[in-house]
């Protein structure tokens, strides 16, 4: 039998094999961090383009006037449907995250988590040929279309954040309310919703940006419409960011690259700028919470 | 509402008790109502979105049957359709991106939870998230107009001169919208996802476990092999099918690269397409009912593989209990 | 302490063998000098240890003697467990570490420039104070070091050999490819021995190895550590005083002293097991031994 034998009283270089097992380890090391190094630059490269040659198309007239010019009634028309969309999705999806919170047993939460995953992870152009079906076929494109398919998108989204910030309100502020006799919806109104509210927020904040970047169902539901003026009526189609920047991206022109890139930095800058406050507003409330 | 002996006699008071406790009973039992209608909406709608989506594709399931998924002709100036060439490009995209992504991600999941100095990891991890919520829109267009070129000047002509002999990397076609393009668009969008969740995952190692394998005189490297990936593993796949979910569904970045092509080609270079950029790309043209029942049938294959891999993945989240990580 | 040079040097055996290289000494050519004191295998000097701006262990100085058990006792938060785990570097991974003074080990300061950390925990094992087993078989358990070292062949023997000096071969001989979390805890704890002197480390730290035991897996352990005297040096942390007296050689006394702004731990006394016990130099131990604090 061969033998792990060393002298112990060498010095403490590494002695057997272990110098070949350490160069390997550090390469594995190397890779990882290079893997990571590579997503950073990845990340840069795609924010770095957009910046570069979206900041060429901005100026105030682009972001105010109509097409050709500027995107105006689409930054108008994105924000009207993600409005709408909101409206639809955040007291729905409080909702659920309240039945899942006070009322559900084991089973019922299970299904309902699983549907709410089921959900999550569905495509977005599914959903879209789903709001086509329901609200556009045999009828017209519309923004209204377009806030549902959003909603629907936003729904697990505001209902798993909300239900986790509903767990983390004490069960003895409810035990305590109980023993004092009030009743059930004066507890959840008066005390449980207001001290989650700040979690709901920033689940509400992240699902509108990722609604506010989709594109899919509503190139189905709300895609043909006049890029120079802004109705307001959510019943027709009306223009909107996402589908702006698609349509110009497949047409060979250079001159609507420019203003795909100038929609396109707007439309990051919103998404980065409300992703990383829903989660510097996440750390403060944390902060807050185990304080 | 004071309890002395007076008051609680007092004919007045006792009916303004007896309306607030009947104002809290309603109270209780219409949010209760309402809580549960809203839990029973959501599962309505996924019943509703595989009803509806099954249903539109009624006329070419009737038409065509089984045999559109082998089926690779489409053609709808003759009414002729066939999924087989789009599942096809699903199948290698996103296959694509899951052999490159994943490892790329877990090494990433390893560098964030083992690796990184605190400060360093405060400031890459919410990066590597941010990846994650770049619209696909904006990634598509900075693949046609930034990734597809440089794909096409430099990388596919490279892979081509070395590793020709393999009809995976054929010659390069005009331009850089191909499968593989599509294919590195899909890694970018699974990376963030699988790594997330590995580092999760990594993190909740215990610490102990690992101190052991460490004071047996084995490297890092050997304690992450030893340890750290095999108690993470099943976690690990899970959260690698939920990236493959994404890449499965993702409509527009793909089809703004992958160049709409129609038949099954052997290599990465030509064009292709997939089932989700099929209904993206054809649906707000299509004129006849066949045509859109084709891709109503193309969004129900692409609902049930969806929905297939999703399950998937949570079923072996929760049998080997990593539950709460995998749902996300 | 040094041995007379070797009389003929070839003598000394060239490749590997069973026999440990001594220093200067020969198997069997020159006999060790009776009145020599056994050799030294860690010498601390003055040795402090931060995390942060946290004093936890002022100004260290002992001596560990070859192939003895020496148990480091005191109350809660004295430090002995971080002196422990700094003699095989174990507590690099925490963070704010940070530690003044030198620990030898064989003459070389194990935080020296050129030290591998990992050679140091090769050569210097450790068994924690609860039983962390792999979630692997118990055979694998075993058999992950010695195969990481770099040995295919005779595995079986060496897992047999390392369970039977743990006292646990009888008990799961029939079961190795079960997971190791099917064993109870003094089981588990036994494994953990049986995987740290599998590799034949030159020393063993065990950090409280009873503690999350009962008592009759507590007494196989100091069963164990008697027999595995005499091939291991070891150092053992322990909050059971009797458990220090019935298996120590040599005990050192650990305590809190509030110098300066909070109490760090300090050494308090160092001697044989029978004086820490019986005629104790400082008051504090008598203290301490006599239960009077603690």
């Amino acid at each position: 039998m061969s033998v792990v034998a060393f002298d112990p009283t060498a010095p403490l270089t590494p002695s057997g094999n272990l110098r070949r097992r350490q160069i390997f380890s550090r390469l594995a090391e190397s890779g990882a961090t290079l893997a990571a190094v590579v997503a950073v630059a990845v990340l840069g490269i795609v924010i770095y383009s957009v910046a570069v040659h979206g900041a060429s198309a901005l100026s105030l007239d682009f972001l105010t006037k109509g097409a050709p010019i500027g995107i105006g009634p689409a930054i108008l028309g994105t924000a009207l449907i993600v409005l709408v969309a909101t409206a639809i999705a955040m007291p729905i999806g409080v909702l659920v995250a309240l039945y899942l919170s006070e009322f559900a047993g084991r089973r019922a939460t299970t299904q309902i988590r699983l549907t709410l995953d089921l959900l999550n992870g569905l495509p977005s152009i599914i959903i879209g040929l789903f709001i086509f079906k329901m609200l556009v076929d045999h009828r017209q494109q519309s923004g209204f279309a377009a806030a549902v398919a959003l909603a629907i998108i936003e729904l697990p989204m505001i209902a798993r954040g909300s239900q986790e910030v509903l767990l983390l309100v004490p069960g003895s502020m409810r035990e305590a309310a109980d023993a004092l006799g009030v009743s059930r919806w004066r507890t959840v109104l008066k005390v449980i919703l207001p001290s989650a509210l700040g979690g709901i927020v920033t689940a509400t904040v992240l699902a509108i940006a990722r609604a506010a970047g989709e594109t899919a169902p509503l190139i189905l539901v709300c895609s043909v419409f006049d890029a120079r003026h802004f109705s307001g009526n959510i019943g027709e189609a009306i223009p909107n960011i996402p589908v702006m920047i698609f349509e110009l991206s497949e047409e060979a022109n250079p001159e609507g690259f420019a203003r795909a890139w100038g929609a396109g930095l707007v439309l990051v800058a919103f998404i980065l700028v409300t992703s990383l406050g829903a989660r510097a507003m996440h750390a403060r409330s944390k902060r807050k919470m185990s304080s | 509402m004071s309890a002395s002996p007076a008051a609680l006699r007092d004919p007045r008071a006792a009916r303004r008790r007896d309306r607030r406790k009947r104002a809290d009973r309603i109270g209780d039992r219409l949010l209760y109502g309402v809580c549960l209608a809203a839990a029973l909406l959501a599962a309505a709608v996924i019943v509703a979105i595989g009803y509806q989506v099954i249903h539109g594709a009624g006329p070419a399931i009737s038409k065509f049957g089984l045999g559109f998924l082998v089926d690779t002709n489409w053609q709808p100036n003759f009414g002729e359709f066939g999924a087989g060439s789009l599942l096809f490009g699903t199948a290698v995209s996103s296959f694509m991106a899951l052999l490159l992504g994943a490892p790329i991600a877990i090494a990433i999941g390893l560098y964030l939870s083992l690796l990184a100095p605190a400060g360093v990891r405060g400031v890459v991890a919410p990066l590597v998230e941010l990846l994650a919520a770049i619209p696909s829109v904006i990634l598509g267009f900075w693949g046609i107009l930034v990734l597809a070129p440089f794909v096409h000047e430099k990388i596919e002509p490279w892979l081509h001169d070395t590793l020709g002999f393999i009809p995976l990397f054929g010659p390069p076609q005009t331009t850089g919208s191909s499968i593989f393009t599509a294919g590195l668009i899909l890694t970018i969008m699974v990376i963030p996802i699988v790594a997330s969740i590995s580092r999760d995952l990594f993190l909740a190692v215990p610490r102990d476990v690992q101190d052991g394998a460490g004071a047996l005189g084995a490297t890092r490297w050997e304690v992450v092999r030893g340890v750290v990936l095999p108690s993470t593993a099943s976690g690990v796949v899970a959260a690698s099918l939920l990236g493959l979910g994404r890449a499965l569904g993702e409509a527009i970045a793909v089809t703004q690269v992958i160049g709409a092509g129609s038949s099954i080609k052997a290599s990465l270079f030509e064009t292709g397409d997939t089932l989700a950029a099929r209904i993206a790309n054809q649906f707000p043209g299509a004129l006849t009912e066949l045509h859109k029942a084709s891709l109503f049938y193309l969004g129900a294959i692409l609902l049930v593989i969806g929905l297939l891999s999703n399950l998937f993945a949570q079923w072996i989240g929760r049998r080997f209990g990593y539950a709460g990580k995998v749902a996300r | 302490m040094s041995y007379p040079e070797p009389v003929t040097p070839a003598l000394v055996p060239a490749a590997p063998s069973r026999v440990r290289i001594q220093d200067g000494a020969q198997a069997g050519i020159l006999p060790t000098p009776p009145s020599a004191a056994p050799e030294a295998v860690f010498e601390a000097n003055a040795v402090s240890v931060f995390y942060g701006a946290k004093k936890a262990l002022a100004g260290v100085s002992m001596r560990i003697a070859r192939g003895q058990i020496t148990a480091l006792i005191g109350p809660s938060g004295c430090g002995k467990t971080t002196f422990l785990r700094s003699l095989n570097r174990m507590n690099d991974s925490v963070p704010g570490f940070r530690i003044e003074g030198q620990i030898l080990y064989h003459g070389h300061d194990i935080y020296g420039r050129n030290v591998d950390h990992v050679e140091v925990r090769r050569r210097i094992g450790m068994v924690f104070q609860k039983p962390n087993p792999f979630p692997k078989s118990i055979y694998d358990n075993i058999a992950w070091a010695p195969r990481n070292l770099g040995l295919r062949h005779g595995l079986d023997e060496r897992v047999e050999e390392a369970l039977r000096g743990a006292a646990l071969w009888d008990e799961v001989k029939d079961r190795l490819k079960d997971s190791a979390l099917g064993l109870s805890g003094g089981q588990q704890q036994r494994l953990c021995i049986a995987r740290a002197i599998a590799i034949e480390p030159d020393v063993l730290l065990l950090d409280e190895p009873a503690s999350a035991l009962d008592p009759i897996a507590t007494a196989s352990i100091e069963d164990l550590m008697h027999s595995l005297k005499g091939r291991f040096t070891i150092v053992i942390v322990t909050h059971n005083m009797q458990q220090a007296a019935r298996v120590a050689d040599r005990t050192a006394f650990f305590s809190l002293e509030a110098g300066g702004a909070e109490p760090s731990g300090t050494l308090v006394e160092f001697a044989a097991t029978e004086t820490i016990f019986g005629e104790p130099r400082d008051p504090r131990t008598r203290d301490y031994v006599t239960g009077r604090f603690g």
